[in-house]
């Protein structure tokens, strides 16, 4: 049995060379609070591997986990390295014990969908859903008469349309569960395409599939396994269509790897709702993971706690003090991260990072040996190099599975009311740590009245075009749910009046003048933005109506 | 399908709220502001300067990128005016903007490339913080510099161990002198 050093040491060497990574799994980060009150704990875990960058990812495969954890732990900055040996003998039986187990085993959950996509029986059909529709068609304990119509059911599951967004770690899960669950229409976006890395847990793409559109190839896989559902793929940005596209589904679900996409499409949906239409209230079902971790949440916009609102859930990416990479570097990450950060500026070897080209990793490899060999630090080899650069994140498939899964059946009670489900009126998030033993906690995120999202939905504001902004602003003096004394007024991408910083005001006062339409060039129906010092936390939206 | 209208009415009614709020929609909607933007709106319009700092926006139309100066009124760096340029990603607020001094100084906080060490700038950034904050904290690096937490090591030993030679290689380099061979940016005003 090697050591763990050696262990880890192997590890970072063979298996992230060799499964050159890199899907954009995102990490996002658990609440710590709801851990700790119950924990009486601080801290829950602090980064992975990865000191900065975009959220990429590595897989690993499921016998390397125990390790991976183990060189999460040593190669934690926030982990004192004097600790390590307490930890060292646990996690060594540990994985003494786990080490002969075949890694197989582990991913027998979908095996039974990734052995084949060939044809399928169709007599096999009905069995296929007949457990299924026991649940979709019979009340249950949780069932009212009003909610819940069995005969109706499963046939609104056959005309209702599903969104997901995302077609990665867990988008591929989020298909094939949804798929299985009786949806039978279903759309998927993604922007990607298949890397070599992403196949150990995409589990619907294969080798002859890389550099292909991942939403295409998933939504083929599927369609081809189950029968009678119809997929289509989007191989575009979510920023791409518009409202109308969106309005079109009943549902949608992210499996997405950034908080920016995510913020966008909450913003998309929660903008969307019209008090006056029914159909303008899309349930949003949000799945994240990172290592062993993850959540799913489940969004009703303007009646729940938005993205927005759980903004500071996603705890920030773990960096360490510029002045300790500057000064006293005491771990391999902070070597490779002061080369990153500091060295690189300085000397620019190329004009541009590129840190997918293996000749930039090669030099920042270089220089953060040297610092190591400078400092009597250990460690740093090229994968750790391109792992810290990378921000590589250990995904892990079989958390993944346990999200989407989650994910899925919220999807399916809220489609069918069959049971009560995640959102409304109590809980509407669900934290997952792996990372010591099992722990979930399901609670409820509140609203929050001064989301800029949905605490303020734009009202409209009947103006004249040909008003003076000067007189716009003073007739939010008038208005009696805002009466802002001294609001500063903004469009997307035009600044119309800012009341400070100074300078700012000086070059904004001369559009006080001009015409809201023929001057300042807005349009019927946009959006205006009102802050005001008198309100620190508010902030207003405005939807302007010319008459 | 669950009926989140019936649910929106619901809680309405609970709320006694007004339903006034956000009437029909008129036509196709138009740019929406994002929330990253009006964020940063409400932390600049919240922005207390003072006389010491102003800022500069080369393009009013975009408050994601401006310039800030200081001009310390007191301290060892009295008499100089220090630029930073501020750059504000769509991540905001769950990224920290991104700030870099214009000048090279001599400080032992900020490296010769204009780099900043400041917990809030990086590690201790928190959503809950704002535009102030951060200059507030770079107001704070030239009122206080701070040896223990060096990025220019050499300044920060200077600062160590002789407070005064340090505060004569402050007045030379932003006079545009050099200190040890280490030529700098005239700050002084």
């Amino acid at each position: 049995m090697p050591s763990l050093k050696e262990q880890l040491k192997l590890r970072i060497e063979s298996e992230v060379q060799t499964q050159i990574h890199v899907g954009r799994s995102f990490a996002m980060r658990l609440e710590t609070r709801a851990y700790s009150d119950l924990h009486g704990t601080n801290e829950v875990n602090s980064g992975p591997l990865s000191l900065k960058g975009r959220g990429n990812a590595i897989s690993i495969s499921p016998r390397e986990q125990l390790q991976a954890v183990s060189a999460h732990w040593s190669s934690n900055p926030s982990f004192p390295s004097n600790l390590q040996p307490h930890l060292r003998p646990n996690i060594t039986t540990q994985s003494q014990h786990h080490q002969p187990l075949p890694s197989r085993p582990y991913h027998l959950h979908i095996t039974a969908i990734t052995m084949s996509a060939g044809p399928v029986h169709p007599s096999s059909e009905p069995a296929r859903w007949k457990y299924l529709d026991r649940i979709r068609t019979r009340p249950g304990p949780f069932t009212t008469p009003e909610m819940f119509s069995g005969e109706t059911s499963a046939e609104a599951m056959d005309k209702m349309k599903i969104l997901v967004i995302g077609a990665g770690g867990l988008g591929c899960e989020l298909l094939k569960n949804l798929a299985l669950s009786g949806f039978k229409n279903i759309h998927v976006i993604d922007m990607d395409t298949i890397d070599i890395s992403n196949l150990n847990r995409q589990f619907l793409f294969r080798q002859s599939d890389v550099g292909k559109f991942k939403a295409e190839v998933a939504a083929a896989f599927v369609e081809k396994r189950v029968k009678g559902v119809k997929i289509t793929p989007h191989n575009c940005k979510i920023q791409d269509f518009d409202e109308d596209f969106y309005m079109q589904f009943q549902i949608v679900v992210c499996g997405l790897d950034s908080i920016e996409a995510r913020r966008w499409i909450n913003a998309t949906l929660v903008n969307m709702v019209d008090e006056t239409v029914e159909d303008s209230y899309k349930p949003l079902i949000d799945g994240g993971t990172e290592g062993f971790k993850g959540q799913a949440r489940v969004i009703l916009p303007t009646i729940t706690s938005c993205l927005e609102c759980q903004l500071d859930m996603h705890a920030p990416r773990a960096a360490v003090p510029l002045c300790t990479l500057a000064s006293i570097p005491r771990q391999p990450e902070h070597c490779i991260e002061w080369a990153h950060v500091i060295a690189w500026d300085k000397e620019k070897p190329f004009p541009q990072l590129d840190k997918d080209d293996p000749e930039h990793i090669t030099w920042l490899y270089q220089k953060a040996l040297l610092r190591a060999k400078e400092f009597n630090i250990s460690g740093v080899t090229y994968s750790l190099t391109q792992g810290v650069v990378k921000n590589i994140i250990p995904a892990i498939a079989a958390t993944n599975s346990v999200i989407a899964a989650a994910c899925c059946n919220e999807a399916l009670k809220i489609a069918t009311n069959c049971a009560p489900y995640l959102g409304y009126p109590e809980n509407n998030y669900m934290m997952y740590s792996g990372n010591d033993s099992i722990y979930t906690y399901t609670f409820k995120h509140e609203k929050k009245d001064d989301c800029p999202v949905c605490g303020v939905s734009a009202r409209e504001l009947a103006v004249d075009p040909k008003w003076t902004l000067q007189e716009l602003v003073d007739s939010f003096a008038a208005r009696p749910e805002a009466q802002l004394k001294k609001p500063s007024v903004r469009a997307e991408g035009k600044t119309l009046y800012m009341q400070s910083p100074p300078s700012l005001e000086e070059q904004t006062r001369p559009n006080l003048e001009k015409t809201l339409a023929e001057g300042l060039g807005l349009m019927d129906g946009q959006e205006i933005g009102v802050t005001d010092p008198a309100f620190a936390t508010v902030s207003f939206k405005f939807r302007l109506k010319f008459t | 399908m669950l009926k989140i209208w019936s649910m929106k009415k619901e809680q309405q009614k609970a709320e006694n709220s007004d339903g006034a709020a956000a009437g029909a929609a008129g036509g196709p909607k138009k740019k929406k502001v994002t929330a990253a933007q009006l964020r940063v709106q409400k932390d600049l319009s919240e922005l207390s300067l003072g006389t010491t700092m102003r800022t500069d926006f080369p393009d009013p139309d975009n408050i994601l990128s401006f310039i800030l100066y200081i001009e310390p009124d007191e301290g060892m760096y009295k008499g100089g005016r220090f630029s930073f340029t501020f750059n504000i990603t769509p991540n905001f607020p769950h990224e920290p903007p991104k700030v870099q001094c214009r000048e090279k100084i001599y400080h032992p906080n900020i490296d010769l490339e204009g780099k900043v060490c400041l917990n809030i700038l990086r590690e201790d950034w928190k959503p809950v913080l704002n535009l102030n904050a951060v200059i507030v904290g770079l107001q704070f690096l030239f009122l206080e510099p701070n040896a223990s937490d060096p990025l220019n090591k050499e300044a920060a030993e200077d600062l160590r161990s002789n407070r005064e030679g340090f505060k004569r290689n402050v007045r030379s380099a932003m006079m545009g002198g050099s200190v040890k061979g280490e030529g700098f940016d005239r700050v002084a005003i």
